[in-house]
């Protein structure tokens, strides 16, 4: 049997402006949306694309920050077997070394062969959620997948690693490992809303709590936002103006023919 | 803990990658700065022969190994955690790439080293190990700090002019044998798979025009292909674009796409997430409409509209087409 | 009705199908359909559609629905109404049969266009289908010279309580009918307000495209906040909202009265006809679908057009109940690529044709949809310079100003 579990991050959604808390060394997170970090949306995908293909059990795993009952309760209406949320005393915003040793813990009591993260976010600060849970785990890890292929025994996994100029590596590792997911065999999955209202409904979310020791030990000093169009020289007017400014550019430096 | 400065150099058939250049281009500001030495770490097949090119280093540490020839980040991963341990330099620097990236976590906490990614800037001030990051999709910027060190940062492309790397000199160039058994690396090379050929290479374009979500449907890129025709361009995009499968994989500026440098790189609906602007960020002009007042990408674009690019892109054609004309 | 094919022998796309249709009430009226064909021949679209209306009646009747399913049907329809307002035997083809495939698909996953997936989901996060900001959808209040009152900000009773919607709240085009309605209201001292950021979708597209979860998760919401609100009627931008305000609305429980924005100027006219100066145009009219032929208001949009001295008013062929669709009701707005992928040509670039056919140079219309869509129109088929589509209540405005 087949369990794949995929840890999830909450994520402010860029939707709306960012906050900056008045200390100006995190962010202002009253007012903050939170959504499901977008890789992780693919990890899910593909742990659901392999569940239809290997009726694998899914579970998804996700600390109790932002709003992650909402994730939580889209997930088990796209169809996972599991949804467990973690509480403990690592305050709204962990690092992801503290996450990890979180997942750590709780994956300990969980059955795992393959786990399935984003290979990355938006606020990786102290580096990407997937390989520093591997290395916690002394797990194998291989990120920027865009293709898994599990073998008929389940013991191992064939995966597509991307590498720059459009190259892709085909790369073969044991189970249980971790993936770094960079997107799934197909997008991510629309779920109506009457399922994720149903699932609010009928299904629980399990809830476990675990110890958060330690952190990335690095300490942040100032968070700020960049100036808008620090870079750029803004063209200004109409749509004809904009185009004329423009033509008068590319001719001043020959690009025209 | 020396206080020297450590650099992943990374190489893809053969060559060296421009990344590697601006990681040497930082540390050789960074070595003096935390007293040390600047060394560059080579591992490889048969990689001797690069390490002339590394000039900008004092020191270069070589290790062959018929298992690191091929991108198997697991196996760079176990030679580099037994170095870094015998050496335990200050500070490692490591491209943020398909292969820095499946390192430095992994040294983190295999080393129990302290790590910044997404770092655009570095100094070592008063000890401590300072480092300028870009999150949240460009929308912030983060100053963190690891006090004292030793630390690993995970370095953004860009983040230095890869010619500032590129000096002649003479580094003394030593072998290092690998500590460690590389037979009990559990990942395994299959193969390469190539990009189907036949598409416009757009990294050999003197103009590029690229497009990205903001052209909303397929059927506009017709709008976009006409500016493109009229400027003598080729078209490329951003990876949402991609994903939809209105362009092919071939045409996909940025992380696991095409590192590009035209002469002119016209962003059209392309918010500028640093996934992208890794790719583009080197053109020599870069000239951007966007909605989006906010949208990172005026950040790095030289020229930039404000605009709907509905209004605007046609208009550039018509502009230029009388131009021509 | 639906026995003839056994529960066993049913995909499950089906099996969700058939479930749909025998839980609302109208899902019976199939059962009259004579099959005389008036909707498949009435229908815009009929001609790339896999299965017509009258052929996919058929094929639900023998309890073959599986390909009808999975072909390219279901996302056609762009709920001009058309078919429901002609059938002799009132089978509701727009407002049940549609959105009973479509919610089949959507609760299998199978098939969603992912443009419509990305509308959906916007609307779901962020209260309208274009994933713009909640907090930014009063902004276009900073650009208009008149007091709006934001009632999110400064909670009081109003006579009327304006719907801005999505596309006018937030298209750089489309807020300017919004800035002109302010202007105008303003000008006949109507004591208005808005709901600001606590504004969301109406939903009747997200209805009428099968995502009746994500409608009724709406209503609720909506009404809600409605009720926190004081006002003695409602007015809105949009003729779909309308829509869903005045006959969905209401079987939830939400009941306000409404008007579309033509309908309450219509109402003042004796006051805002003084206003109004010369405008030398020759203005053509497009009925919105949910205005005029599902809702039977046909007059007070031309009566205003016709208030503007100076105004030569003409009709095209196609008026009022047989006005052609803009294509971007029902959710059309998302299904454009599904849509040109079959029919190679856009509802709105025939209906600019029309336009243009009766020698008017102001096309005019009153629903966002149409503003944006017989626009782009209109530079497809390279009517630029000939025909220029403005909202009513642009030509309104400009008509007091001049």
């Amino acid at each position: 049997m087949l369990d794949i579990v995929v840890p999830i991050k909450q994520v402010p959604d860029l939707v709306e402006e960012l906050e900056i808390d008045p200390s100006g060394t995190a962010l202002g997170l009253e007012r903050t949306r939170f959504v499901v970090n977008e890789l992780d949306d693919h990890a899910l995908e593909q742990a659901l694309l392999l569940k239809e293909k290997h009726q694998a059990q899914v579970s998804v795993i996700a600390l109790d920050v932002g709003d992650v009952e909402e994730t939580l309760f889209m997930a088990l209406a796209k169809g996972v077997d599991q949804a467990i949320k973690i509480s403990g005393d690592f305050g709204p915003a962990p690092d992801n070394h503290t996450t990890a040793r979180v997942l750590k813990d709780v994956l300990g009591g969980l059955s795992h062969n393959l786990i399935l993260t984003g290979v990355q976010a938006i606020d990786d600060l102290d580096g990407q959620l997937g390989i520093l849970l591997s290395s916690y785990l002394d797990l194998p890890y291989v990120g920027l997948v865009s293709g898994v292929q599990i073998d008929e025994g389940g013991s191992k996994a064939t995966v597509l690693k991307e590498l720059p100029g459009g190259v892709k590596a085909e790369l073969e590792l044991p189970l249980p490992a971790v993936l770094g997911i960079q997107a799934a065999e197909q997008p991510p999955r629309y779920v109506p809303v009457s399922r994720v209202r149903q699932a609010m409904r009928t299904a629980t979310i399990e809830e476990r709590s675990a110890a958060a020791e330690g952190n990335g030990h690095i300490r942040v000093r100032r968070i700020s936002k960049p100036q808008v169009g620090a870079g750029a020289e803004l063209l200004e007017g109409s749509s004809e103006d904009i185009a004329e400014q423009i033509v008068g550019i590319l001719a001043d430096r020959g690009i025209l023919r | 803990m020396s206080q020297d400065v450590f650099v992943l150099v990374e190489h893809l058939k053969g060559q060296l990658t421009d990344g590697t250049f601006e990681l040497l281009g930082i540390g050789r500001e960074v070595a003096p700065q935390a007293g040390g030495r600047l060394v560059a770490l080579l591992l490889g097949r048969d990689v001797r022969g690069l390490a002339e090119q590394l000039g900008a280093a004092d020191v270069v540490l070589y290790v062959e190994d018929e298992r690191l020839g091929d991108s198997v980040p697991e196996a760079y991963r176990r030679v580099l955690a037994g170095l870094l341990q015998e050496q335990s330099p200050k500070l490692t620097l490591l491209p943020t790439s398909s292969l820095g990236m499946d390192l430095a976590g992994a040294l983190s906490v295999e080393l129990n080293l302290p790590m910044i990614a997404f770092c655009k800037q570095l100094a070592v001030q008063d000890g401590s190990i300072v480092a300028t990051c870009e999150l949240y999709g460009g929308r912030a910027v983060v100053e963190a700090e690891i006090p004292e060190g030793p630390g690993l940062a995970l370095v953004l492309p860009g983040a230095c002019p890869a010619d500032k790397g590129r000096s002649e000199g003479a580094p003394a160039v030593e072998e290092v044998k690998p500590s460690v058994d590389l037979a009990e690396v559990r990942v395994r090379f299959k193969g390469l798979i190539e990009p189907p050929p036949g598409d416009v290479d757009i990294t050999r374009q003197e103009i590029l025009v690229s497009v990205g979500r903001g052209v909303q449907r397929e059927e506009n890129l017709p709008i976009v292909q006409e500016l493109a025709d009229a400027l003598g361009a080729a078209l490329s995009s951003s990876r949402p674009v991609v994903d939809q499968q209105w362009l092919p994989p071939t045409r996909q500026v940025g992380k696991s796409g095409m590192t590009v440098k035209p002469r002119l790189y016209l962003a059209v609906g392309i918010s500028g997430a640093p996934e992208h602007v890794e790719g583009m960020r080197d053109s020599d002009l870069i000239v951007a409409i966007n909605s989006d007042a906010r949208a990172p990408i005026f950040n790095v674009a030289h020229y930039g509209a404000v605009a709907d690019l509905f209004e605007v892109v046609p208009k550039l054609a018509e502009a230029v087409k009388n131009r021509g004309a | 009705m639906v026995q003839t094919a056994s529960r066993e022998a049913r995909g499950p796309l089906t099996q969700a199908f058939f479930d749909r249709i025998a839980a609302v009430a109208e899902g019976e009226k199939l059962k009259a359909c004579i099959q005389c064909g008036i909707c498949s021949g009435s229908c815009p679209l009929g001609f790339a559609m896999q299965y017509p209306p009258r052929r996919l009646i058929a094929s639900l009747r023998a309890g073959v629905m599986e390909q009808v399913l999975q072909s390219n049907t279901p996302w056609l329809c762009v709920a001009c109404y058309t078919c429901t307002a002609r059938c002799p035997s009132a089978v509701g083809i727009t407002d049940m049969l549609f959105p009973a495939m479509r919610e089949a698909l959507l609760m299998q996953g199978v098939g969603v266009p992912g443009e419509l997936q990305t509308a959906l989901e916007n609307t779901f996060r962020h209260g309208n289908p274009l994933g713009e900001p909640p907090s930014k959808r009063a902004d276009w209040i900073q650009e208009v010279d008149v007091p709006v009152t934001d009632l999110s900000a400064d909670p009081r009773e109003v006579d009327i309580l304006w719907l801005v919607e999505c596309y006018p709240a937030y298209h750089v085009r489309a807020k300017e009918t919004v800035k002109a309605l302010a202007r105008t209201l303003h000008a006949l001292g109507a004591d208005f307000g808005v709901l600001g950021q606590e504004e969301r979708c109406v939903g009747d597209s997200q209805r009428l495209v099968g995502e009746n979860g994500l409608f009724e998760m709406l209503v609720e919401e909506n009404g809600k906040t409605l009720d926190r609100f004081q006002f003695r009627q409602i007015i809105v931008t949009d003729p779909h909202a309308y829509n869903a305000l005045k006959n969905e609305y209401p079987k939830y429980g939400v009941n306000y009265p409404v008007q579309h924005y033509t309908q309450y100027l219509a109402s003042r006219l004796e006051e805002l006809r003084p206003m109004l100066g010369e405008l030398n145009h020759t203005i053509t009219f497009h009925d919105p679908c949910y205005l005029g032929r599902r809702n039977g208001e046909y007059e007070a949009p031309r009566q205003l057009i016709q208030a503007i001295p100076g105004v030569t008013f003409v009709e095209m062929e196609r008026n009022r109940e047989n006005g052609l669709c803009c294509g971007g009701g029902g959710g059309g707005m998302w299904l454009d690529s599904f849509a040109y992928e079959y029919a190679k040509e856009r509802l709105s670039e025939k209906r600019v044709r029309e336009a243009a056919r009766t020698g008017a140079d102001v096309m005019a219309v009153c629903c966002p949809n149409d503003l944006l869509r017989f626009e782009d129109a209109v530079k497809v088929v390279g009517l630029e310079g000939k025909l220029v589509v403005k909202d009513i209540i642009e030509l309104i405005d400009e008509a007091r100003k001049g």
